[in-house]
């Protein structure tokens, strides 16, 4: 199982997010996490990150912990992970440094697969927050990890660029990486997604392949 | 183990008051000072206390980041508090000594700007301690103190080559002490360690109380909640 | 170990390239130190031979100060969209970014140092009698010793509420036989009194304990959210 949660938990002080979260995941599926707000999905997503350390339970990924495994996980959220005074190509240089990649080769290559232009000089701070949100992913996807973890990715943006971002995460769904988003748009995702994942008050407590649910509320 | 609290701490109020009979009235009265130098049985036994107490802090922070025990973290914040106090002790009666007896509210006297700095150094790490996000307060406020030891002995040559070159009065004197003061003076250090590990034993079963309920109410109010 | 040093190039250069291009930040920075030497000046009579004896004292009072601004600014940069958490699920190592930040905060604090000594020296007269070479030293290493706790406390300051005022409520007591170090050979030095050797190693022992303590302890404090 290339994602496997055990009786997580992660508290805030007085505020528990998480209460005990279990759940094994498969690899090459995409995973579509709901809830309300509060149900703990972005706090689930940091802690898979490793952005967040879990106050008791292990999570294991790829049979390591989330810092171990950094070089397979992907991580992208509302806000946009780039630094707004530069470029995107010069944005991605940076971070493929962080990564070891040299050249610019692989930079270009993935900023033009999520459908944008290498060459443009803009800096991302006057992106359109569709184009912000393809280049933040062109960001997540560099090293090309084998888990991507995507918080609120679609938030406030175009549904044109909304679903090609959906295509290309089914393309890479298809060429086998395991895809974990948090969304309040489930809808874009119907069709494509694998499984449902329905969290509420710091728990899973449903798992569905479609977008109904049969427990009553 | 409860039981054991309320005797020892009885047993510390006597012993407190034993030793305050025996600096205010057994002691001998200094030839050149007079009363006055009985404050003497209370500055420097708080220093000495202070003093373990901020190392007690040291030896728990480290203790915290290399195992994380949460019990290790609790000993860190009670030591700081009531070490703490006790430094504040030493530089309120400091002053109050040196007035009458040298003329001056302060000196750059190097065990009372050591003093000084510790106090600093502890309030700072309270005042991180209680403006940061509680699940990460212990790490910072760890590392926090470990940078506050480091920090001492390099405070404690800078102000003694200081003096060297700008020689300053000295509280309290250098030289040889009388037995009889000496034997007083370890009577109040006694009771006022005694003294210490009353109120850290009291603080530190209310601060785990304090943290039992926390978890506790994190993780069962939200029950009434979900639906 | 050459993947720590690439990174912290990388990261270095990253951070002076988006400095140049927000240059508000540099030049409210510039005029802030400028106000700062001028309000001492009003408010320190710079009469010669009295000015000589507290110039040592005021001058690094006054780069502490520029100096705090400075670094309340670094951090603040990656704390915009989030992108601190994109180095920290990143494999590049905390030291790494602990460095660039340090070496970035120690050439602007320098800078501002660059520009304000020079006024005091106009202002107050001063003319050093003893080794004037010295103050290289002095000013290198005090300025790093300031730098290294400021760049790790402004890092500790940002996991926590009132952040601005965090900064120097951490660093100023801590850096109480640093400042102390630098005053003393400054004035030394200046009125060429003495030795100046025992704070200049000082600063030097100072700076090796907490450049350790911070590259030690700075994963800690990364990762702490």
């Amino acid at each position: 199982m290339p994602v496997t949660l055990s009786a997580l938990v992660k508290q805030f002080g007085r505020f528990a997010a998480l209460r005990g979260v279990d759940g094994e995941f498969d690899a090459a599926r995409f995973y579509v996490i709901l809830g309300d707000n509060g149900a703990g999905k972005t706090t689930l997503l940091r802690a898979l990150a490793g952005l967040a350390q879990p106050t008791r339970g292990t999570i294991s990924i790829l049979g390591k912990n989330p810092h171990e495994a950094c070089r397979e996980i992907g991580y992208m959220a509302h806000p946009s992970l780039l630094y707004d005074e530069m470029s995107g190509l010069e944005n991605l240089r940076y971070f493929a440094r962080l990564y070891d990649i040299s050249g610019d080769s692989r930079c270009e290559q993935v900023i033009r697969w999520v459908g944008l232009d290498p060459e443009l000089s803009r800096p991302v701070g006057n992106y359109s927050q569709g184009m912000r949100q393809r280049m933040s992913l062109a960001r997540a996807i560099l090293h090309d990890p084998k888990i991507l973890l995507l918080d609120e990715p679609f938030s406030n943006v175009d549904v044109h660029s909304a679903q090609e971002m959906v295509g290309l995460l089914k393309a890479m769904r298809d060429a086998g990486k395991t895809i974990f988003v948090v969304t309040h748009q489930a809808s874009l995702l119907e069709g494509v997604a694998d499984e449902f994942i329905w969290m509420q008050a710091g728990k899973i407590v449903d798992r569905t392949s479609g977008l109904t649910r049969s427990a009553a509320q | 183990m409860k039981r054991a609290f309320p005797i020892f701490a009885i047993l510390t109020a006597l012993l407190l008051a034993y030793a305050f009979y025996q600096a205010i009235w057994v002691a001998p009265m200094e030839r050149t000072m007079g009363d006055v130098q009985r404050i003497f049985y209370y500055h420097v036994p708080s220093a000495w206390t202070a003093f373990l107490l901020f190392f007690v802090n040291l030896v728990a922070s480290v203790i915290y980041l290399a195992r994380r025990n949460p019990r290790a973290d609790v000993v860190a914040l009670v030591s700081a508090e009531v070490g703490v106090v006790f430094c504040t002790v030493v530089l309120v009666t400091g002053p109050i000594w040196a007035r009458p007896v040298w003329g001056i509210w302060w000196t750059w006297d190097i065990r009372l700007t050591t003093t000084l700095v510790l106090w600093l150094i502890y309030v700072s790490y309270l005042v991180l301690r209680r403006f940061s996000d509680s699940s990460q307060t212990p790490k910072l406020a760890a590392v926090l103190a470990i940078f506050g030891a480091l920090d001492v002995p390099l405070v404690y040559f800078s102000i003694w080559f200081f003096r060297t070159q700008h020689p300053q009065p000295v509280i309290g004197g250098g030289g040889s002490i009388d037995p009889r003061m000496l034997h007083v003076l370890l009577i109040n250090w006694l009771a006022f360690s005694c003294f210490a590990i009353v109120l850290c034993w009291a603080r530190y079963r209310l601060e785990r109380l304090h943290r039992e309920v926390e978890e506790a109410e994190g993780l069962e109010s939200l029950r009434g909640v979900s639906r | 170990m050459s993947s720590l040093r690439s990174i912290t190039v990388a990261t270095l250069t990253k951070d002076i390239r988006l400095e140049w291009r927000s240059k508000d930040a540099l030049n409210s920075m510039l005029f802030f130190s400028l106000l700062v030497v001028v309000i001492f000046s009003f408010s320190f009579d710079p009469n010669a031979e009295e000015s000589r004896e507290i110039a040592g004292g005021l001058i690094w009072v006054a780069f502490l100060f520029a100096a705090v601004v400075a670094l309340n600014q670094t951090w603040a940069r990656e704390l915009r969209n989030q992108v601190l958490d994109a180095y920290r699920v990143s494999p590049a190592p905390a030291t790494a970014l602990f460095l660039a930040k340090a070496l970035g905060n120690f050439i602007l604090v320098s800078l501002l140092e660059a520009l304000m000594a020079p006024l005091f020296v106009i202002f107050y007269n001063l003319r050093a009698l003893g080794p004037a070479w010295q103050l290289i030293p002095v000013a290198l290493l005090g300025t790093w010793a300031l730098v290294v706790n400021g760049t790790f406390f402004a890092a500790m300051s940002l996991r926590t509420r009132s952040r601005e005022i965090m900064l120097p409520l951490l660093l100023f007591p801590i850096s109480i036989p640093a400042v102390q170090s630098m005053v003393e050979a400054t004035r030394i030095i200046l009125a060429g009194d003495g030795s100046a050797r025992f704070w200049i190693v000082l600063l030097l022992t100072y700076d090796v304990v907490f450049t350790t303590a911070c590259l030690g302890l700075f994963e800690t404090v990364l990762q702490a959210e």
